[in-house]
């Protein structure tokens, strides 16, 4: 589904990634774990297309089509959804109104009827149970005022309605407490099916108690030093990245 | 009326500043179009009630001339255009059909008058209103149509506040005073529906570079306990030069209640230099919408003077430009008594080289205590070459008061644009949705639904011209 080959980005004249490879299989959940500055929110930003990272070298496909050379509306279009580190508050954009514009756009770019008013608010509701959100976030503007939590929540929301191929997760998990991470897991093990996929980029080991990966990566300085089944972050947690550091050292 | 001598206190050496101005001009005023223009008004209309006023007010636009980019209101805006090309005053002779205001009218229901290049169309207007609301050309009032309360009414305030010894585009509409809206509220009526007046500019027969003037004219009485919602539409029909130059007055009496709505839809070579004058009486409430989305340059003056203890004034306003459209509002709010209100908010929208201009001035005189006064001017550019000059003036003479402003210039948010394209909006459909998001501030207090709808149709079209 998404293949990432040897990726090199950065901002200006900053090199940030040093050559990422990576391949997400329709079904799997992918853990991408590091320290601040290891560059993973970079990769991140990368793939939904923000405009101030440069690739300079390599190549992304999502169903074999170059992504690099998408919009980020295209890649939302093509079954991508970034659910961001931090959302942005937009005043004046009422969330119905914004949730309804998306999908709409998203369905008419793949064919599909768009949703009138009714059938928008019955699939909304659904969700919305889905993930233990109040209605009333929905009537006001899109994260205006809305607790860290909630912003994240309404990341999830977005995610479950407009029902990506590739959910990609920055740091969802940071700031959150016991019981919004438990509400964020459980709306994503309800997302997950056999042709969806998820890409879940995290400092911390917790929320994969939750989410359980099907493979887990640490990254460090631009690179994916290591790879391996979901007990890697248990031994990540347990050791600390000083850990994989020091074996890398020693492997050198 | 204390006040307004206070007005003119504020301003000393208003008339020394321009006093060579005057001599000059007054050479070519002689030959301007706007005496040709004044006499053919005058010998084509023998003696009407007007004449009188009209010619006051013709003698005092001659000694004051056009104003230029050296008076103190006239700083930011250029209207030398305006004296140095020639205009035709308009007289009717134009026929339009309802079909060719498509899409440009407000679908409200009541009472309404047409007036299509400055005369009075019948045909087109439905001026059916209830008991107690009087909808009519004044010069059906002035031919003895209508009640005596009506002819007192005109007799008693037409030409009472809009102060043609201050401004010159005021005496210049009135020294054309032929006809005009009227529309008179009786005491406690409260009017469901609202009261559309029109005024509508269209290709007329016209000699090879003139342009065509037209002065509308309106004047609201809203009597106490009334309450009235008035929507001013100016519109423009093909193309060519214009020239549009309305006054409107606005008394609203104790108690009593207006909600004034103004839409500009000219024409994209049009000039238009408008003012509305406010007269309000204890406890009343008055609140002007107004809406520019036309014309090449746009002047719009709103004065209300609160001349009595508990109004409330609000004066909001929004504006799209593009390419080297201009807009220009001054307001003056005149606290003149204690324990009022005002708020005033307005938000520019521009982009190309346009330009924005916002003057808000709040006068508090020395026994308006308790006043509370609230002033914003927001404005979103959305191209580097547009811009905007923001200017609050607060004159406070009492000690007691709650007076603020602000002014914002800002841009688009990228991080913004960028979250909702990774939803899977399109770039185009993004921005209008922040544009719009911009502009609601202004929109959402419209309590008519279908007003509302038709505004917001109106500045999403309008935004068209801005990318």
């Amino acid at each position: 589904m998404l293949e990432i080959k040897n990726i090199h980005a950065g901002i200006e004249e900053t090199e940030i990634l040093k050559g990422i490879d990576l391949e997400i299989r329709p079904g799997e959940i992918h853990a991408i774990m590091g320290t601040n500055g290891s560059g993973k929110s970079t990769l991140a930003n990368v793939l939904c297309g923000r405009e101030d990272y440069e690739v300079t070298q390599g190549e992304v496909l999502f169903d074999g089509k170059d992504l690099l050379d998408m919009a980020p509306e295209e890649r939302a279009c093509a079954g991508i959804f970034m659910a961001f580190q931090y959302p942005v508050e937009i005043p004046g954009v009422n969330g119905t109104y914004f949730l309804k514009t998306a999908l709409n756009s998203i369905r008419k770019s793949k064919g599909l009827e768009e949703l009138d008013a009714m059938e928008f608010l019955t699939m909304v509701k659904e969700k919305m149970k889905l993930l233990d959100l109040e209605e009333s976030m929905l009537s006001r503007p899109v994260n205006v005022g809305f607790s860290g939590g909630e912003k994240k929540r309404n990341e999830i929301f977005q995610m479950a309605v407009l029902d990506p191929r590739l959910g990609v997760m920055d740091e969802t998990d940071s700031g959150l407490d016991i019981d919004a991470l438990k509400t964020v897991a459980v709306g994503v093990n309800k997302l997950r099916r056999k042709d969806n996929a998820f890409l879940i980029i995290t400092h911390y080991q917790r929320l994969l108690n939750y989410i359980v990966p099907d493979v887990v990566h640490v990254m460090m300085d631009g690179r994916i030093v290591r790879s391996g089944g979901k007990e890697l972050a248990l031994e990540l947690e347990a050791k600390g990245y000083n850990w994989v550091k020091e074996s890398l050292g020693a492997g050198v | 009326m204390v006040f307004r001598e206070g007005v003119r206190e504020a301003e000393p050496g208003r008339k020394e500043n321009n006093g060579t101005q005057d001599m000059t001009q007054s050479v070519q005023q002689e030959t301007g179009w706007h005496v040709r223009n004044f006499e053919a008004l005058a010998s084509a209309n023998g003696v009407t009630p007007l004449r009188d006023i009209r010619q006051g007010a013709f003698e005092r636009f001659r000694e004051m001339g056009f104003p230029t980019l050296k008076h103190e209101d006239w700083k930011y805006t250029n209207v030398a255009p305006l004296s140095r090309r020639s205009f035709v005053r308009a007289s009717g002779g134009a026929t339009i059909t309802l079909e060719d205001l498509d899409g440009l009218l407000p679908p409200v229901s009541g009472p309404r008058l047409i007036f299509v290049n400055g005369a009075f169309s019948g045909e087109l207007s439905s001026a059916d209103t209830v008991d107690g609301l009087t909808v009519s050309p004044l010069s059906s009032v002035l031919d003895g149509g209508g009640d005596g309360a009506d002819r007192d009414a005109v007799e008693k305030h037409l030409s009472k506040y809009a102060n043609l010894d201050e401004k010159a585009f005021v005496a210049l509409n009135t020294a054309f005073l032929e006809d005009a809206a009227f529309v008179r509220v009786a005491r406690n009526v409260s009017v469901e529906e609202s009261v559309h007046i029109v005024f509508v500019t269209t290709d007329a027969d016209l000699p090879a570079d003139e342009g065509l003037a037209v002065h509308p004219r309106v004047l609201v009485v809203a009597e106490s306990g009334s309450e009235l919602t008035v929507i001013e539409s100016h519109i423009g029909l093909g193309g060519g030069l214009r020239f549009s130059n309305p006054v409107s007055e606005v008394v609203v009496m104790e108690n009593a209640r207006v909600d004034h709505f103004k839409v500009q839809l000219e024409t994209d070579e049009t000039y238009h230099v408008g003012s509305i004058h406010v007269e309000q009486a204890r406890d009343s409430r008055y609140t002007s919408n107004s809406f520019m989305f036309g014309g090449l340059l746009i002047r719009n003056d709103i004065d209300p003077v609160l001349d009595g203890e508990g109004c409330e004034s609000n004066l909001n306003g929004l504006f799209v430009l593009g390419d080297s459209q201009h807009c220009d509002t001054h307001t003056i709010i005149d606290h003149a008594k204690p324990h009022c209100n005002s708020n005033e908010l307005y938000k520019g929208i521009l982009a190309g080289k346009s330009r924005g201009v916002f003057s808000g001035r709040i006068i508090v005189r020395k026994d308006a205590q308790k006043t509370n006064a609230f002033q914003s001017n927001k404005n979103l550019l959305l191209s580097g070459d547009a811009s905007v000059d923001s200017k609050p003036q607060l004159e406070i003479y009492a000690d007691d008061v709650k007076c603020s402003h602000g002014a914002t210039v800002g841009q688009i948010d990228t991080k913004a644009l960028f979250y909702l394209r990774t939803r899977g909006i399109d770039e185009v459909s993004a921005r209008t949705m922040l544009v719009r998001a911009f502009a609601i501030e202004i929109l959402d207090p419209v309590r008519n639904r279908e007003l509302a709808t038709f505004l917001e149709d109106l500045l999403i079209r309008s935004l068209e011209k801005t990318r």
